[in-house]
């Protein structure tokens, strides 16, 4: 039950993009098209979950025995780097088709700040493994279902008239403030 | 004064909140009252001017290809230091600002100028244009604090503008309000630039 909880919570209830505010970059930047928002949305779990799996393991094998915890940032944002690149490269080697599917979205997701506030937000919150790399695909598949929905209606978007001061990021902000606005619709529903 | 053009940069013509639109999400997270917007811009203005001033000094000394990380690793370095020196003197601030802070190292306003401006030019320039784009986005921050905090609230850095009861567009302070008050600010700001001219 506790493992649903969360995930309704992480999808809708505290939409990572419109409720937490992490990761607005590529939520503007790659919401042009449901194909690219989809490629992106499972390159962005793939990667979030790696990533809190080995920033658990640093956190509490690595920094708290040594006493070391003010390294967190510095140590998380390297180890997240490090990981897009190894990704990038045993993707390239080992599943070449899955590589040019995601290729191209990969090197965007270090500069996502979704997977490092995630990261340290899931050692604050001192959840345990399963929990932490539950929490972390659950968050990410917020976010590609809020990307998706951008992107769907994006898609409308481009082919409307609009004022031409509003066009471009004006639109995109006001478009999200509304579906930000229908996801409060579900707060209430889990604490 | 011919530096001077490096501060001005930033305030207006290069605004990295409401022209190059970079560091979105401290700018729609934190922007519920205008006192956060000033803490946060302080905070990134500092990490700016100091990454920009070491990445300056550093630039003929780090080899082009590895770059990226040790911006990084100089950029941590000062965000660790306002992250312990923040929680120490001002805990309200913190806890207000609370995940956004460790964040400050994602900033691409950070990365980006020094990719762009620090490892090209030479270190008075650099502090200046660090200290120009980091009062620009103070600045946009904490418009967009103000207004939220006026509209949603009823108040501006905490000073009670309406009666104690008066009903308040509540909308404003929540996330929706974020995404619309700084979509219709870009907008305006497109506007003020085509009729300038700039």
């Amino acid at each position: 039950m506790e493992y649903i909880l969360i995930i309704i919570s992480a999808v809708l209830v505290n939409n990572v993009v419109l409720v937490q505010f992490l990761g607005i970059c590529p939520f503007l930047g790659v919401s042009n098209k449901i194909e690219t928002s989809l490629g992106m949305g499972v390159a962005v779990i793939f990667v979030m979950s790696l990533a809190n799996l080995v920033t658990y393991l640093i956190q509490n094998y690595v920094l708290v025995p040594l006493h070391i915890e003010f390294m967190q940032t510095i140590t998380f944002i390297f180890v997240i780097a490090f990981l897009v690149q190894v990704v990038e490269i045993i993707l390239k080697k080992a599943a070449p088709s899955l590589y040019q599917a995601l290729g191209i979205y990969l090197p965007l997701i270090t500069t996502n700040c979704a997977v490092l506030g995630i990261a340290i937000l899931a050692v604050q919150k001192d959840l345990n493994l399963v929990m932490s790399v539950l929490y972390a695909a659950s968050i990410a598949t917020g976010f590609t279902f809020a990307l998706i929905l951008m992107a769907g209606i994006r898609e409308q978007l481009a082919l409307a008239d609009t004022p031409k001061g509003m066009k471009g990021f004006p639109l995109s902000l006001v478009t999200a403030g509304l579906l930000s606005l229908a996801f409060m619709g579900f707060s209430g529903i889990v604490k | 004064m011919g530096n001077i053009k490096y501060l001005t940069n930033g305030l207006l013509k290069e605004n990295p909140t409401f022209v190059i639109v970079l560091g979105t999400c401290p700018t729609l997270a934190i922007t519920t009252a205008a006192v956060n917007g000033i803490g946060m811009g302080a905070a990134t203005t500092f990490v700016l001017v100091f990454s920009n001033m070491f990445i300056s000094l550093l630039k003929n000394f780090i080899p082009d290809k590895v770059r990226i990380a040790a911006f990084i690793v100089v950029i941590a370095t000062f965000v660790t230091i306002v992250d312990l020196v923040m929680k120490a003197y001002t805990p309200d601030l913190y806890k207000a600002l609370g995940i956004f802070i460790p964040l400050i190292v994602v900033n691409c306003i950070i990365l980006g100028r020094a990719e762009a401006f620090a490892q090209k030019n030479d270190v008075v320039p650099s502090v200046l244009d660090g200290l120009g784009m980091g009062l620009g986005f103070t600045l946009a921050i904490t418009l967009i604090g103000s207004i939220r905090e006026i509209l949603g609230n009823g108040s501006i850095f905490g000073i009670r503008l309406l009666a104690e009861h008066a009903s308040t567009i509540l909308i404003f302070v929540l996330p929706p309000g974020a995404f619309v008050t700084y979509g219709f600010l870009i907008a305006i700001v497109n506007r003020i630039k085509s009729k300038l001219n700039i």
